[in-house]
């Protein structure tokens, strides 16, 4: 039997960890931060993690919000339909993209491909001493590996997600016209009369925390990582795991802080 | 007052643990300016991490270390970081920077603190990669296209190419044929003396320890057991020394195979 106080001396000890981890991760991203306003800056680096994040995620973001564009459009004909309020479609699609969908679901597809991409770059440096080397070459490795990145990916993630909203309303107009029986302008009439700027404001700042997090777990993770190919594998995981609940979470409070 | 120049590098009673294991405990050492000192020690005895230690990489437990009679544990950041900037370093697996090609990898240092322009930089790689017998054609592969004895060279060339004062080289022939550790341990003499640097190197092979170390350090359970000339490595009359240089089974020193 498992006697009541080693319970609570185990979850103490679970609570302590954890907060030595936040207090960790908090001072890790305020001594990054730091770097940014501070020479030497390497716009190289910065640059490389922007091409990365921005560039090469287009692609996925892309197809993730057309497709998502046109579920929405779909979904809601069939349950507004029930009050013959099909009219609202596009407003619903707009405002699900705008506010919700473009950011989140860019924010979950990017968390996937950079964060486990910077873990595990910067964590095989790590096991490899690479880190070390930095600093015996008169660089430090925070400035140089990863003040950059999450400059680039706070910068990166609101360009993505202007993309994601333009191409999930495509996406919904795709459905709307060729299925639904809308005329194109009817639609797009509709569509911008009704979205406002805080909408769509409120909707890159999410993705400019989203960038934050993503690329600040990330180099956090694989930063700390120890022993191996198998520490960076545990490193990419970690990396990807917490960011995407994170973003989640934030969702959340940005939220709450703009509508709530 | 002595006019004596401080040693270029003392350290005293340096103890480092890792979880608790005890790793150094209490380690001594002096290295004079402008002399080869060769660290020697079975595998897993902290000539690594004393290395790391004296570079700043690892926080040691407590002791002193100090360049140029300066102690460099009780240093701001900024001061350190100037000190540490004329020290060179070559790491136990190269440690290159796998996202750069060859070059770029020799030329690092230069290129970040901009003391170079980029074009600058190839000329200057290919310079100094001749000088660790690379083809200059070497310089525009990425690291991982070359064999280990080659990344063991390119790491050599990056860790001089800065002219610093003091060079460390962690195994640096480990690895290489009997050939090119010849040439790359006449390498270490020559940049050395031509720099007027301090040098300090890990090694095994004791051939290597007498070509380019002057004098000796032997580290054995975390302290310095024995300094000497090197060129005495093997008839020291310090059994444990002797015992290591010959590789010999039986002695003093008991190799842990069963815990
Ligand atoms: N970062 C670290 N974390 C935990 N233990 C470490 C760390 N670095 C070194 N050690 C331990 O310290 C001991 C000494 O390591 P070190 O790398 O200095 O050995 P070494 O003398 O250089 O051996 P070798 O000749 O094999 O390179 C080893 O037992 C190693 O396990
Ligand atoms: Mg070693």
């Amino acid at each position: 039997m498992l006697n009541p106080l080693s319970l609570l001396a185990l979850i103490g000890r679970a609570v302590l960890a954890a907060c030595r981890q936040i207090g960790a991760l908090t001072l890790f991203a305020l001594e990054a931060l730091s770097h940014l306003v501070r020479a030497p800056f390497y716009p190289r680096m910065f640059a490389r993690a922007f091409v990365e994040i921005a560039y090469f995620s287009l692609p996925v973001v892309a197809l993730t919000a057309v497709f998502t564009g046109m579920v929405l459009a779909l979904q809601s004909y069939s349950g507004f339909s029930r009050f013959g309020a099909e009219s609202a479609i596009a407003n619903v699609v707009v405002l699900s993209i705008t506010r919700e969908l473009g950011p989140v679901l860019a924010g979950l597809m990017v968390a996937g491909r950079i964060g486990a991409a910077f873990a595990a770059e910067i964590g095989t440096m790590r096991v490899t001493d690479q880190i070390d080397a930095l600093t015996t070459l008169s660089t430090n490795p925070m400035k140089y590996l990863v003040a950059p990145r999450l400059l680039a990916g706070t910068l990166a993630m609101p360009l993505l997600v202007v993309v994601a909203d333009v191409l999930g309303v495509m996406g919904g107009w795709i459905i709307g016209t060729t299925q639904l029986g809308f005329s194109s302008a009817s639609y797009l009439t509709n569509t911008v009369n009704f979205v406002q700027f805080e909408d769509v404001f409120s909707g890159l700042v999410k993705a400019a925390v989203f960038g934050f997090v993503i690329t600040l777990m990330g180099c956090w993770s694989g930063y700390t990582s120890r022993g191996g190919a198998q520490g960076v594998g545990a490193a990419t995981t970690t990396a990807v795991v917490s960011s995407s609940i994170l973003i989640l979470a934030l969702d959340y409070v940005v939220t709450a802080m703009f509508f709530g | 007052m002595s006019t004596t120049p401080p040693p270029k590098i003392r350290l005293r009673g340096l103890c480092k643990r890792f979880g608790d294991k005890m790793v150094l405990d209490g380690v001594d050492l002096d290295v004079q300016p402008g002399q080869g000192m060769v660290i020697l020690g079975g595998s897993g005895s902290g000539k690594s991490v004393t290395i790391k230690c004296i570079l700043g990489l690892i926080q040691p437990d407590s002791g002193s270390i100090e360049i140029d009679g300066q102690n460099v544990l009780a240093m701001g950041r900024r001061e350190r970081e100037a000190l540490l900037d004329r020290t060179g370093m070559l790491f136990q697996n190269a440690a290159l920077f796998d996202s750069l090609p060859v070059w770029e990898n020799v030329c690092f240092k230069l290129l970040a603190q901009k003391r170079i322009s980029r074009a600058q930089a190839r000329d200057r790689a290919a310079e100094v990669l001749a000088q660790v017998g690379l083809a200059a054609s070497v310089g525009d592969l990425p690291p991982n296209e070359l064999s280990g004895g080659m990344q063991k060279r390119v790491g050599l060339a990056r860790a001089i190419a800065a002219s610093p004062d003091i060079i460390f080289f962690d195994e640096p022939t480990t690895g290489l044929d009997p050939i090119m550790g010849a040439v790359i341990d006449g390498l270490i003499v020559d940049v050395v003396q031509r720099l007027g640097a301090t040098a300090v190197s890990i090694t095994h092979d004791m051939a290597s320890a007498r070509r380019i170390g002057e004098t000796a350090a032997m580290i054995h359970k975390g302290r310095i057991v024995w300094t000497g000339p090197a060129a005495a490595l093997g008839e020291t009359g310090n059994a444990m020394v002797d015992q290591f240089a010959r590789g010999e089974r039986e002695g003093p020193i008991q190799m842990e195979l069963r815990k």
